[in-house]
């Protein structure tokens, strides 16, 4: 549950965003993130952007995640 | 698998060699503990607990948000989805948690209120459409998750959305910790630290571990070759004699994480008492909403309650206490595996049982 992720930021105002992540896009609030700007990794959790992160960074935590839905799927 | 740099088996094999040269060198075995739920994952999924080497003993502890959660809890989240106009908003990961009487999924089935949400924000959307009812939201979760918690609350308060409410059941972990690192059972050693809940409190929240009980600790990030770096880092601080707290993810970690998001969740919530499946009442542990917020507070709303018990034969509590693998639990594979879980750490597919279930009960023959 702890876990957040990675995805582009598209278009914000002050309050509220839109991240896409593999072509999947949500709102989600950047209040958390005001220094974020439209084009930039943050860290998603719970419809929230906690963090920001490069876009290395974003990346390797993907692969990652892939991986563990791969595994999840697999099941 | 793709196998890129966090996965990659060639750099995990690579760390795991440097990890047995410097284990060598050990005077006495090291216990380390990881605390999250998605580190208990890799692990389990990486094989690595079977890959240290014999002086290092990987153990998982309470990292599971779902698992910690209190039957009391799942029982009032229950009388509140029984009460009329009012509809209890969950995620998804507690559906199938056993309460003293029933799951919160089978108690929808039997027609009670309740709905599965991605976020906090759903639950305020459907409170904002749907005026007549009273929205519930169950707010389980670490640090991570506290802030979208305090973020809805915000929200609600600003733009006046009076139907909305909450069943406080946010945790946090350091005053847990504690009761673990004071466990003479256990006797950890090092902790490896959650990355995502790192990235809102800062490393700089566990500095308490070295200070008041000369125990180290090292945030790492997810994959496996981070848990790995995270464990090297530690075995070199007892070679060292170091104990302190070290950071493999400052890609992502600072010093004193989200500010803004800490300050936030201050501002509606305070530390509470609050029960931990495993630990019992674990003091100042728990976010309590501030008593200017109590009109938001679904606690109050009274209700009947069962007597709390939790499924007979279940030894989910001292898993979580890292005190016992799941195999030495009785049920463990032999009535109780992810499909018909019996115990909260099979249930959610971050729990030390399912984990362990899915990808290590070959290996430790426990295989009946």
């Amino acid at each position: 549950m702890c876990l957040a992720i990675p995805m582009v930021l598209v278009e914000r105002d002050e309050f509220e965003g839109v991240a896409e992540i593999d072509g999947v896009r949500r709102r989600i609030s950047v209040m958390y993130v005001p220094e974020a700007a439209v084009g930039d990794y943050v860290l998603v959790h719970a419809g929230f952007a906690i963090g920001q992160v490069d876009a290395d960074e974003a990346a390797r935590t993907l692969e990652v995640l892939r991986e563990y839905a791969d595994a999840m799927v697999e099941l | 698998m793709s196998g890129g740099p966090y996965s990659d088996p060639a750099a995990v094999a690579g760390l795991l060699a440097e990890l047995r040269t410097a284990a060598a060198r050990l005077e006495h075995r090291l216990t380390l503990m990881e605390v999250c739920g998605t580190h208990t994952h890799s692990v389990a999924g990486a094989g690595l607990r079977r890959l240290m080497p014999e002086r290092v003993r990987l153990i998982s502890g309470p990292g599971c948000p779902v698992c910690v959660t209190p039957v009391a809890y799942l029982d009032r989240a229950l009388a509140l989805a029984a009460l009329p106009d009012t509809v209890v908003c969950t995620f998804g990961d507690l559906m199938r948690v056993p309460s003293s009487t029933a799951s919160l999924e089978r108690a929808r089935a039997e027609g009670a209120r309740v709905e599965v949400v991605y976020s906090p924000r759903d639950a305020l959307e459907l409170a904002r459409r749907s005026p007549e009812l009273r929205v519930v939201f169950l707010a389980v979760g670490f640090e991570t998750t506290v802030p979208a918690v305090a973020g809805v609350l915000d929200e609600a308060e600003r733009t006046g959305v009076e139907n909305f409410m909450l069943l406080p059941g946010n945790k946090t972990m350091p005053q847990v910790m504690r009761v673990l690192v004071d466990d003479p059972e256990l006797e950890v050693d090092g902790f490896l630290l959650p990355g995502h809940v790192s990235v809102i409190t800062g490393w700089k929240l566990f500095e308490f571990l070295p200070r008041d009980f000369g125990v180290g600790g090292v945030v790492a990030g997810f994959g496996p070759t981070d848990v790995a770096q995270g464990v090297l880092e530690l075995v070199r601080q007892a070679l060292d004699g170091r104990a302190e707290i070290g950071n493999v993810y400052g890609r992502v970690v600072t010093a004193d994480g989200n500010r803004l998001a800490r300050e936030l969740v201050d501002h509606y919530f305070e530390p509470a008492d609050e029960i931990w499946r495993g630990f019992g009442v674990v003091p100042g542990s728990g976010l309590g909403l501030r008593s200017r917020w109590a009109h938001r507070d679904a606690a109050q709303i009274e209700v009947e309650l069962p007597l709390p018990s939790e499924p007979v034969g279940c030894r989910c509590g001292e898993v979580l206490r890292g005190v016992i693998d799941p195999p030495e639990c009785p049920l463990f594979d032999s009535g109780c595996d992810p499909e018909s879980p019996i115990g909260a750490c099979m249930v959610s597919s971050e729990g030390t049982c399912a984990a362990w279930w899915r990808h290590e009960r070959w290996a430790a023959g426990a295989v009946r």
